[in-house]
């Protein structure tokens, strides 16, 4: 049987070149995460802010006993906070042994997607976001954009709070 | 990376680091048979597996090493420079192996420098030895090698030196066998006349003709037979005391098993987890008043976890002399460097501390012991003129004590340069030539751990950059431990380092600064004051800057949510002054609300946050809550720099030394009208503040305000200068008891400690004189001016007391007096003064009747004790009341006082203290009466 792909119409010629991603929301564009840097999603409850942090370090949290770093992917793409406070979701992911907490607005659905199928990052995207996005597929009515796990969290820290 | 290879480069590190100790040992003792099969077996070995993993470079440098090694074995001498070498090779291999972890395979180059020369040294070949620090004859000053007989050389002996000589000079058989050890051993006495060095005997051997001899033949050759058995006695006791001795040499095997770190690590973070857990249950346990039955199983676990706890601490302790095993080949290194002889010695090795505080503290041992090599342990010559033995000592020795563990460096060398620190620390403008004159040594001493400070007059390789001993000092503060230096010219120096056994688990302070919680280290708190404006502790302000007065002594304080930007409130009165106590800095974190106490596991700040200097680490409460950890050492940083209260923070042993109340008064500093600066004795001053000026009230032309539920009237320090009616009023208040008055400056300047030597007289009654404070002439104010125009208009106080008293005040200072009549008029006398005693005997005797004499002790002319005597002499006065004043009361005075029949003893200074004496005489002579 072959596996029902409802996003991509073309019949999968070799499922292992398939991908799998983790969808998620962040002022209303879809952002795709390799399934493998995927640790956990969560919601996030409490959060401890961190005073003269860097801006895109929204807090710290407690994960099962572990402390993570909670890092806003909407401050990250250079966008404004978004004015929901209760039950914000959260992507978990590694970086050299460290935890991170991704804080979205949404967390959707895994997605298979053929790398093949991913195109270069169109010439008019927010120079910001191009260092992040790795490239961008073309869903059925909307882009998705691939992000790239280790520059999302390579941030400078070398600034002291402006 | 392949497994092997790890396996490979953990195992051969180790090889070569015990290589690397080993060498240093045998070089010392060269007739230890034990030592040097165990370096050959360990260089074989790290060869062998060299050649079986194809890692040729290695190979090859393994082999020559191997091969000269080898030549040891079989009798060559043993000469410092053969030794440099092989050191030098095994920091090669060292390097590679690095390159060959980071890499995953050899790097290119070639070894073939280092393979000729140890191919040369190999085969005797009297060519020049390059290796880097030796210098090129033989005949060193750093380590001569001499024969080292065991017991006194018996009568008919000859020193093993004769021997050689006869031996060499003997025509003989070239090639004898030769079994068993080397030749060269240590003498353990200067040579004595007629004996040459064993050097000088090798190059007239090999400079003699024939064919050279590979190797010097043991005295076991027929010729010498006699001569011999010494020499074989002296080697059998050689040997046997080797073959003890190589028991211990080799590390005995204690049962061990090898554990990858990051196990351990992940062992350390579980427990942590259930530590917390366990916390979290026992808060709930705590809270909830029922139980149905698992309080006692939870007290069970509460101890299966706090056990568990301290095993798996203990994995983490690993003994000090893993970090001492670098140091003998460091100081081998420097004694040849410097042309020294230092022994190092260690003792506590197996002292065992956290994994973590280790690696803190390798460094900055190594960096003390360079010091102590290049600074502190004089060259041979030196120290034999100074009666000393030529060879230096560095001793290290580390025991536990409580919760920390005492690392102590030692050296017997020509200590601190006290005149030179305190040369260096004025140029430096670190303090000024008086005070490093006042300061003591072991005050002076402290200065090393200056940034950038270091006497040496030239930079060496080793040390005299100046940039050691204060990150010596920030590394060990920052975790917790102390530094301390002990000097005496001419015998030596001895560092002293504390640290806290352990860095995972801390008691701290949880305090909240704006609804967020953070945790303090309790190691760090001194103490915790209540602040309010109302209360007797209240944040005063100089020059803006928030301050507390606690006991007499300034407190910087610093308001955290300020420093964290969480506010911009800068009036904050209300809360809790923590004090803190940074290196020699006092100041106190002003927070909203302090909780209580907790053990905490301290987690490492991520990788993101950890440039923030406030933070030390974050970890998670008892109720699950993810909380900061403050760190005082940063927060001093943070807000130090650029911070003008360099006043404030002094020494506190300096403080101590420099205030002798007999010397220094405090003086608080204020601008009035005009660029003139006035001041006035800070123990007068009730309070500080500053008010809204269009608070003032004007009442027929008088400027009053609303003070702590008073009216308070004020005025202004100086004719030109005007009470302001808008923006902010700096106030001096004077209160004396319940009336208050408020003296209006322009500017508070600052508070001064100096002498208070009023140079100048005042011919205006509002001022007592002009001094210079530091450096600047200062007006001394008479407050005795102002308190009368505000008393007798605003006296609220009623004569409790209903006849009037009379008093007699007898002081020499004019100062005082002036200061002390108002007050007691205050308080319901008549006050009749006198300067001298003199004065104060013609007065009485000339008919003036006094209810009560206050006099102080210690007047010009006839003491005041003098005064008392003859007033007990009278009987007019025999029975008059006596309160007496002093400076500082000794034991002598009081006793004095006692006979006399004084009623009491005051302070000078302390009005309120003469007040209360006054009203208790009061009192009783009322019952009297």
């Amino acid at each position: 049987m072959k596996p029902i792909d409802p996003i991509t119409s073309a019949v999968t010629k070799g499922a292992s070149k398939q991908m799998e991603f983790v969808t998620v929301t962040v002022a209303g564009q879809l952002l795709g995460l390799p399934i493998s840097r995927v640790h956990d999603v969560f919601v996030v409850s409490e959060m401890t802010t961190v005073p003269l942090a860097p801006g895109e370090i929204a807090g710290l949290l407690n994960l099962r006993g572990r402390v993570v770093t909670a890092v806003s992917l909407r401050r990250r793409l250079g966008l404004g906070d978004s004015g929901a406070t209760e039950r914000r979701m959260a992507v978990g992911l590694e970086n050299h042994g460290e935890a991170y907490g991704l804080l979205v607005d949404e967390v959707g659905e895994v997605l298979k997607l053929d790398p093949d199928e991913m195109q270069p990052n169109p010439v008019h995207m927010d120079r910001g976001w191009v260092g992040l996005s790795q490239g961008v597929h073309q869903l059925q009515d909307k882009l998705l954009i691939v992000l790239d796990v280790d520059a999302v969290l390579a941030f400078e820290t070398e600034r002291e709070a402006a | 990376m392949d497994d092997l290879l790890l396996e490979f480069l953990t195992e051969t590190n180790e090889h070569l680091e015990t290589v690397d100790v080993e060498m240093v040992r045998f070089e010392q003792d060269p007739n230890n048979e034990a030592i040097l099969s165990n370096i050959f077996r360990l260089v074989h070995t790290i060869k062998g597996t060299c050649g079986f993993l194809g890692l040729p470079r290695l190979e090859a440098l393994a082999h020559a090493a191997e091969t000269l090694m080898g030549k040891f074995r079989d009798g060559m001498p043993v000469t410092t420079p053969a030794v440099s070498l092989i050191l030098v090779t095994l920091d090669r291999i060292k390097e590679i192996l690095g390159e060959l972890e980071r890499q995953g395979a050899e790097p290119e180059g070639s070894d073939n420098d280092l393979i000729e020369q140890l191919e040369r040294m190999a085969s005797q070949e009297p060519s020049v030895i390059e290796a880097a620090p030796q210098p090129e004859s033989p005949q060193t000053s750093g380590q001569l090698v001499y024969q080292v007989l065991e017991r006194e050389l018996r009568p008919g002996e000859v020193s093993l030196d004769e021997l050689e000589r006869a031996f060499q000079e003997a025509p003989g058989p070239e090639k004898a066998s030769t079994s068993g050890s080397l030749t060269y051993q240590v003498l353990e006495r200067p040579l004595k006349p007629g004996e040459v060095s064993l050097d000088e005997l090798e190059r007239a051997f090999r400079e003699a003709p024939g064919p050279a001899p590979i190797v010097i033949e043991k005295p076991a050759a027929p010729p010498a037979k006699a001569e011999a058995t010494p020499p074989q006695a002296a080697k059998k006791n050689a040997e046997t005391s080797d073959s003890s001795e190589g028991g211990e040499g080799i590390a005995g095997k204690v049962q061990t098993i090898r554990v990858n770190v990051d196990t351990l690590e992940h062992l350390m973070t579980m427990v942590s987890e259930l530590v917390l857990t366990r916390n979290q249950l026992l808060e709930i346990a705590r809270r909830s008043s029922e139980d149905h039955g698992y309080k006692v199983p939870l007290q069970r676990l509460s101890q299966v976890t706090a056990e568990l706890q301290d095993g798996v601490m203990k994995t983490r302790m690993q003994p000090i002399g893993n970090a001492w095993q670098k140091l003998p080949r460091v100081v081998r290194d420097l004694s040849n460097e410097l042309s020294k002889k230092i022994e190092l010695v260690m003792q506590g090795a197996d002292t065992e501390l956290d994994r973590q505080v280790l690696e803190v503290i390798k460094d900055p041992l190594t960096h003390m012991v360079r010091n102590s090599a290049d600074h502190g342990i004089e060259g041979p010559a030196e120290r034999k003129a100074a009666g000393k033995p030529e060879k230096g000592t560095i001793r290290l020795n580390a025991y536990h004590e409580g919760g920390s563990i005492t690392i102590e460096i030692a050296d017997d060398g020509k200590g601190l340069n006290f005149a030179a620190i305190r040369k260096k620390a004025v140029e430096r403008g670190i303090a000024g030539d008086a005070e490093v004159e006042r300061m003591s040594d072991a005050q002076v001493a402290k200065f090393i751990f200056h940034p950038g400070f270091s006497t040496a007059a030239k930079v060496t390789s080793v040390s005299g950059r100046g940039v050691g001993m204060d990150v010596v000092k920030t590394n060990i503060e920052l975790i917790g431990g102390t530094v301390d230096i002990r000097s005496e010219q001419g015998r030596g120096t001895t560092f002293t380092i504390k640290i806290p056994l352990t860095l995972a688990i801390v008691a701290a302070l949880i305090v909240a600064s704006k609804d967020q919680r953070f945790a303090i280290p309790q190691v760090a708190v001194s103490e915790l004051v209540r602040v309010s404006p109302s209360s007797e502790h209240s944040i005063e302000r100089i020059n803006g800057t928030p301050i507390l007065r606690l006991r007499d002594r300034l407190l910087p304080i610093v308001p955290l949510s300020k420093v964290m930007g969480l506010s911009g409130d800068e009036d904050a009165n209300h809360g809790f002054v923590v004090v803190t106590q940074v290196a020699h800095q006092r100041f106190g974190i002003l927070v909203d609300g302090v909780f209580h106490t907790e053990e905490i596991v301290v987690k490492p700040m991520s990788s993101k946050l950890r440039h923030i200097q406030l933070f030390s680490g974050n970890t998670i409460l008892g109720d699950g809550a993810v909380v900061l950890i403050i760190d005082p050492n940063g927060l001093a940083r943070m807000v130090g720099s650029g911070a003008d209260t360099n006043e404030f923070q002094t020494d506190a042993g300096l403080e101590q030394t420099v205030a002798s109340v007999e010397e220094l008064t405090s003086l608080l500093v204020f601008r009035g009208g005009g660029e003139s600066l006035k001041a006035v004795p800070l123990s007068l001053v009730t309070r500080l503040e500053e008010i809204d000026a269009s608070t003032i009230e004007w009442s027929s032309g008088r400027p009053v305000v609303q003070y702590r539920g008073r009216l308070m009237p004020l005025v202004s320090c100086d004719e030109e200068l005007a009470i302001k009616r808008q923006g902010m009023q700096s106030l001096l208040v004077f209160s004396d008891g319940e009336v208050s008055m408020g003296l209006a400056v322009a500017e508070i300047v600052d508070i001064v400690e100096d002498k208070l030597d009023v140079e100048l007289l005042a011919e205006r009654s509002d001022l007592v004189g002009s001094a210079v404070v530091r450096g600047r002439t200062t007006e001394i104010v008479n407050i005795a001016h102002y308190l009368p125009m505000v008393l007798e208009t605003w006296s609220r106080k009623d004569r409790r007391n209903g006849p009037d008293r009379s008093l007699l005040l007898v002081d020499s200072s004019t100062f005082f007096r002036d200061m002390l009549v108002p007050v007691l008029k205050a308080s319901g006398y008549r006050v009749q003064t006198a300067s001298t005693a003199q004065e104060a005997v013609r007065l009485l005797s000339n008919g003036l009747q006094v209810d009560v004499v206050v006099t102080d002790l210690e007047l010009t002319g006839h003491s005041g004790f003098a005064l008392v005597a003859s007033l007990r002499a009278d009987p007019h006065h025999s029975a008059t009341p006596v309160i007496g004043m002093t400076v500082k009361p000794d034991p002598q005075q009081i006793a004095l006082a006692r006979k006399l029949r004084i009623s009491e003893i005051v302070s000078k200074i302390d009005r309120r203290g003469l007040l209360s004496a006054l009203a208790e005489l009061n009192a009783s002579l009322e019952e009297a009466a």
